[in-house]
């Protein structure tokens, strides 16, 4: 039995390939980071809720507040924003002022959910740092966060005059990204 | 200040790295000793910098100095001390500081170790090695400084995710960059060779060892990932295909295919382009998993905080090392072809399938994890792709490979007897056949059980060979010989091992694929599920603290026909800070089939909780295939050819033919 010899060919060409893949892939790559610097930021939700309506919940008030809990039906009629909060966090106090000015402005209702937080944590933590939200709603089970699609606190929905979720925000809300994003978002949503 | 002194060190690195990478390359091009000497010293400097800048970092940990950036944000005066030392690498700024310290200290053993050297091909690697560093460090220094100061400094840290508070994952960093970053070496060595224009056994052999402890630790790391998922996030699952776990997955890949051309390199001096290809092919993967985790590019849940100025330069720095090295290589290439010719039933045309194979596979892992990124760049609109497509196409590449893995060892060099190699396989052959009837009489005949029977025949039929493989090696006419036993060269036995390691690994995966069983029930206490002939009941439910975090613990009772088999306590615990629920899943393991326990959230008012409860067969045959493996891979290394200054010296095959 005598089978062929091989060995390696000498041609040229294939020694490029290598290279052209690797430039395609990085051209791919700088391509992809353009976009997440744009705005495009694929960890922004492989949203399932994004443009759905907020899903459907009722969650108790905080005690002697002047407006109740938050329900689905609360959503519908005026543009909102829900902020996902709880007074445990230390990111959310970094975006407190920032809702506090907001709510000044009155350019939108902002309702809270206040996530996994005793009642009496939450009423003491807004006594001291001020009292953005028009609507609280207790989430101490997470059903909430997880009807939501929650990771971490904080969290804030942008949700239309339908009841629709319209943007996520995962983090604290800067005044950039509220300049860049939510506003103009909401301009537009109120129109 | 001693931030301060690690901040300077660092900076200082970088200088010491430049030069490293500089000025021994002159030298090799100029043939100046004086210019060629410098870059032992310089690595051994640059590895001191580095590592005093690592541990001037988990000092500020360890005291917990939230005056410090990174500190403040990642950890936290009331977690365990492990903990504040992981810390260190759980996030983005101090693992790149282990990273870069793991690269010098490597570049530091080639100086300190690579004696034998030709003087030029050392001064060419390290200087490689010094530029490598001296890209990662700056990277460190102008985007991602971990040592920059907070003021006011707050009185309390952010803490570390819980999820990463956990044994397995402490140490599953480091081992995967001891991994990655080991690649680094035999790439450097590549880019030199290159240079060199010269690639020979020698080389191969200087490379092997390298390659091979970087597989080992990648191998163990690969390891200790899945099974800290395995048992801390209470799925029962130990394998995702998720982006991250391919990135570390894909160079294990190129880095096995790596392995096993080196040593046709050093036994046939042939596929040499082709090895050296796979050296760089291999660290650019590596670099590109560094690039993904930390881009923010793609989806997934390990990925680090994302800040595109970071990727913009993680991007920069591929296009310049891999993008140079394929320049190279494309020029070089030619100069280092030829070497020996081998018909294609042999040996070396063994391990070239098994390269075949094993590229082939890391490059449909690497279309799978990237084709979310294609798609959308094509406006192909937004998907993800996950196990479906991995399990279809991974599966059928890796069968085949592992039928051969059983067969190629017992080829001869250059021109192979694969009629004779059958006939010596007969009885592995037949052991697999009955692991195939046995699997489907004792759990019947349909698909799933067909696939997971053919897995278990291959699996069977890689250990009955390996283990054939063995007694062809120590048996005589005389029959068994101890001399032989002992005269075994240490890398046949690493073979060895490794090999039946794979086949344990085949079973394991196998078996927890197809048999896995699971039960949801919300049982109130004196409740119980029955599962794969387990009785596991409920008792109660209590409260208890542990030094970070209260933790709600179910006990439970396992029996079996009566008979009682353990008591379960699986947690769920609350960490505070940052708030974060984490499952502990209790495992009561046979050592074939694991029982897994999950306690849920309380359901009712009645004291029921939502219990989840896995029978998990042949889940720690995953661990013993992982373990085997990478002893193999240490005692093949331990192999006296790969130990300090034999290199040159041995100069006789270690390698006995098969008898024939």
């Amino acid at each position: 039995m005598s089978s062929p010899e091989i060995s390696a060919p000498p041609k040229r060409w294939p020694l490029v390939v290598p290279l052209v893949v690797v430039i395609a892939l990085i051209a791919l790559f700088g391509k992809r980071l353009a976009d997440v610097e744009g705005g495009d930021d694929p960890r922004l939700l492989p949203t399932v809720l994004l443009n759905t309506p907020f899903p459907e919940m009722d969650l108790a008030a905080l005690p002697n507040r002047a407006f109740g809990g938050l329900a689905t039906t609360d959503l519908k009629g005026e543009v909102s924003l829900v902020n996902v909060w709880g007074s445990w966090c230390v990111a959310c106090l970094a975006e407190h002022p920032l809702l506090v000015a907001l709510n000044k402005e009155k350019t939108v209702p902002i309702h809270g959910i206040a996530w996994r937080d005793p009642p009496e944590a939450s009423l003491k933590w807004l006594a001291q740092h001020g009292d953005p939200y028009t609507r609280v709603g207790q989430d101490p089970r997470s059903t909430a966060a997880i009807a939501l699609g929650v990771t971490g606190a904080p969290e804030t929905f942008v949700v239309d005059a339908q009841g629709v979720i319209r943007y996520k925000h995962i983090g604290p809300i800067t005044p950039e990204v509220w300049q860049t994003k939510l506003a103009p978002l909401i301009a537009q949503l109120k129109k | 200040m001693l931030i301060e002194l690690g901040h300077f060190a660092l900076a200082l690195a970088l200088l010491v790295a430049l030069v490293q990478g500089t000025m021994p390359l002159l030298g090799a091009a100029r043939g100046n000793p004086a210019w060629m000497a410098m870059a032992e010293p310089a690595a051994i400097v640059q590895s001191l910098l580095c590592a005093f800048a690592f541990a001037a970092l988990t000092h500020a940990y360890i005291v917990s100095d939230f005056s410090v950036i990174g500190v403040a944000q990642n950890s936290h005066t009331a977690k365990p001390l492990l903990y504040k030392i992981s810390g260190v690498w759980g996030n983005h700024e101090g693992s790149m500081v282990l990273w870069i310290t793991v690269l010098s200290v490597f570049g530091a053993a080639v100086a300190l170790f690579g004696a034998n050297l030709p003087r030029t091909l050392k001064a060419r690697t390290l200087a490689v090695q010094g530029l490598i560093g001296a890209g990662f460090i700056t990277f460190i220094l102008f985007t991602s400084n971990p040592f920059i100061r907070l003021n006011p400094a707050p009185a309390q840290g952010n803490g570390l995710n819980p999820l990463l508070q956990d044994p397995g994952l402490a140490f599953h960093p480091p081992m995967l960059y001891l991994g990655y970053v080991g690649f680094s070496v035999a790439f450097s060595f590549a880019v030199a060779a290159l240079l060199e224009g010269r690639v020979d056994s020698a080389w191969a052999r200087w490379v092997r060892p390298w390659t091979l402890a970087a597989w080992v630790f990648l191998t163990l790391g690969i390891g200790l990932g899945s099974w800290w998922a395995y048992y801390e996030l209470g799925w029962g699952g130990w394998w995702f295909w998720d982006p991250v776990e391919n990135a570390s997955f894909i160079p294990w890949l190129t880095g096995t295919a790596l392995l096993h051309s080196a040593i046709v390199v050093e036994r046939r001096e042939a596929l040499k382009s082709w090895t050296i290809l796979l050296a760089i092919i291999t660290f650019s993967l590596s670099l590109l998993g560094t690039f993904l985790v930390r881009s923010g590019i793609l989806t997934s849940v390990h990925a680090f905080a994302a800040d595109p100025a970071r990727g913009v330069f993680v991007l920069a720095l591929l296009a310049v090392a891999i993008g140079g090295s394929f320049t190279l290589y494309a020029f070089r290439a030619p100069a280092v072809d030829g070497g020996g010719v081998f018909s294609p039933i042999s040996r070396e045309g063994g391990l070239l399938i098994n390269n075949l194979l094993l590229t082939t596979a890391a490059t449909t892992v690497l279309l799978g994890t990237l084709y979310p990124l294609i798609a959308d760049a094509l406006e192909l609109g937004k998907l993800s792709v996950g196990a479906p497509y991995f399990n279809a196409v991974f599966v059928p590449l890796m069968a085949p490979l592992v039928i051969l893995t059983g067969i190629g060892p017992l080829l001869a060099w250059k021109r192979g007897d694969l009629a004779g190699a059958l006939q010596r396989l007969k009885a592995a052959a037949g052991l697999a056949a009955l692991a195939l009837i046995a699997t489907l009489a004792l759990n019947g005949v349909d698909l799933i059980n067909i696939a997971a029977a053919g897995g278990m025949a291959i699996a069977v039929w890689l250990f009955a060979a390996s283990v054939t493989e063995w007694l062809s090696r120590v048996r005589g006419q005389d029959g068994l010989s101890w001399q032989r036993i002992v005269n075994l060269p240490r890398s046949a036995y690493g073979m060895t091992c490794a090999h039946l390691g794979m086949a344990v690994l085949v079973a394991g995966v196998t078996g927890a694929t197809a048999w896995k069983e699971e039960r949801i029930e919300s049982l109130k206490p004196g409740e119980h599920i029955e599962l794969a002939g387990y009785r596991v009941t409920f008792n109660t439910a209590r409260d208890v603290r542990g030094p970070n975090y209260a933790a709600l613990q179910g006990e439970y009772t396992v029996t079996r026909d009566g008979a009682a088999v353990a008591t379960m306590r699986p947690e769920k615990r609350n960490f505070s800070q940052p708030v974060q629920q984490t499952t502990e899943a209790a495992i009561h393991t046979t050592g074939i089939s694991d029982l897994y326990v999950v306690i849920g959230d309380m359901d009712g008012a009645e004291g029921a909780f939502v219990t989840r409860v896995y029978h998990e067969p042949f889940v720690p045959f995953l661990w013993y295939g992982v373990l085997l493996m990478g002893l193999g891979g240490l005692v093949s290394l331990s192999d006296r050819r790969h130990r300090i200054g034999a290199a040159r010296r041995v100069s006789a095959p270690t390698h006995a033919l098969p008898a024939e």
